[in-house]
């Protein structure tokens, strides 16, 4: 049997979830036997693969670049995992949203600075105008609260997704 | 005596007093009920709406802190329609406001979360509204976050009831609704308040808190001020 694709995608987070997943420590042995990891912030492949099984997001949906690439990756993904607090609630990304993004940028960029004061615009992604849980944007098959989701948390999604099964609610703690 | 009643708890007969309520009965069958609002040895005021029960002959889901036990009643406590609604009043909970567990003092001891957690919330389906609201840290021991806040009002319950002091009231109806000190003056400037804290050691969330905590360090003592409030009899 070909092992299945196992993506991971890091967007307005603190790669904390990402390090979560790391932190499976033996686990990620198990987690091997059956997936490849073709696509994230821990391998090197530049595309995102065309058809692939699993994807776990990490992050808030905050810029239009993070839109496009949720789109462009639901797209491609057979079951999309919303990976820890902020892809499940927006969580910390979150705290911006009562403040208009321009008047942000501006108390950030230009008043809070002594030198160059001027927002950044080049290579930089717009922002949207809130930063908004995945689900709010694409259809999501799990959700993995958490901050971050613990290991043996990540591992049971998996396990249970790489088996061909819908996860069991893990019995992990809201927010 | 107080004259009995015998009312149905899920099929089982118990026999309450005059004047208790289902939830009084349900937990005498040792029934659990999920409750938020609800606060041993002070008055039930119905606000959260989570121990909704069915009551045969009713075509509505009542509030079992606030529903008389009557003779003949037959109640259910638990079903797919009474976590389905039940589930869908605590993610309301969770949009309303900006409840940021992982950067809350009482993460972890959180009764709302707990909550979340049991009736097996991964998810909020609604709209978060990411309101912009104060946080009043004019008080030198206490801090009343409203981001964190549930409108229960055992705060404004407990201060009224137990201290006296009726420091806590609401203002604004809706979702404009929420909770003041005094005459929405800030909290160090109510002159009604003792600082005795029994509000912060009520609050089932973040909202109230002491000053000086870390993340997860906000344990509340709500049992000991329950049992203070027990002592006096329970209110009807």
């Amino acid at each position: 049997m070909s092992k299945l694709k196992l993506a991971t995608v890091w967007l307005d987070g603190c790669s904390g979830c990402h390090m979560s997943l790391l932190d499976l420590d033996e686990g990620i042995l198990a987690v091997a036997e059956k997936a490849d990891l073709v696509y994230g912030p821990l391998v090197d492949a530049t595309e995102f693969p065309e058809d692939v099984d699993v994807t776990l997001v990490e992050g808030a949906v905050s810029s239009q670049e993070d839109l496009k690439r949720v789109q462009m990756i639901r797209s491609r993904t057979r079951v999309l995992v919303a990976l820890g607090d902020c892809a499940v609630t927006s969580n910390v990304p979150s705290m911006r949203n009562s403040i208009p993004v321009g008047r942000m940028l501006q108390r950030i960029y230009i008043e809070g600075v002594d030198t160059a004061p001027g927002v950044p615009s080049d290579g930089v992604p717009v922002l949207l105008a809130q930063a908004r849980p995945l689900h709010d944007f694409v259809a999501v098959d799990a959700h993995l609260p958490g901050c971050p989701p613990p290991p043996a948390a990540i591992l049971a999604v998996l396990s249970d997704l790489l088996a061909g099964k819908k996860p069991s609610a893990a019995a992990v703690k809201f927010g | 005596m107080p004259q009995k009643r015998s009312i149905r708890i899920d099929g089982e007969l118990v026999q309450v007093a005059r004047g208790e309520t289902i939830l009084d009965a349900a937990r005498a069958a040792g029934r659990t009920i999920p409750t938020l609002c609800h606060f041993d040895g002070l008055r039930n005021s119905g606000a959260c709406r989570l121990c909704i029960v069915e009551v045969s002959g009713s075509n509505r889901l009542l509030p079992a802190c606030t529903t008389p036990a009557e003779d003949g009643m037959a109640v259910t406590t638990s079903s797919p329609k009474l976590t389905a609604y039940r589930r869908m009043t605590i993610e309301l909970l969770l949009a309303e406001r900006n409840h940021l567990c992982s950067v809350c003092v009482s993460n972890g001891h959180c009764e709302l979360q707990a909550l979340a957690t049991s009736i097996g919330v991964t998810s909020v389906r609604f709209r978060y509204r990411y309101p912009a609201l104060p946080v009043d840290q004019s008080h030198e021991r206490y801090v009343l976050d409203h981001n964190r806040c549930v409108l229960c009002s055992r705060c404004v319950r407990v201060c009224a009831e137990l201290e006296g002091a009726h420091v806590w009231d609401f203002m604004s109806r809706g979702i404009q609704l929420r909770v003041v000190s005094d005459l929405d003056q800030p909290w160090a400037e109510a002159l009604a308040c003792t600082n005795c804290g029994k509000c912060v050691q009520a609050c089932p969330t973040g909202a109230l808190v002491e000053k000086g905590r870390a993340v997860e360090e906000m344990a509340k003592r709500c049992s000991q001020v329950a049992q203070v409030a027990m002592k006096r009899g329970a209110p009807r």
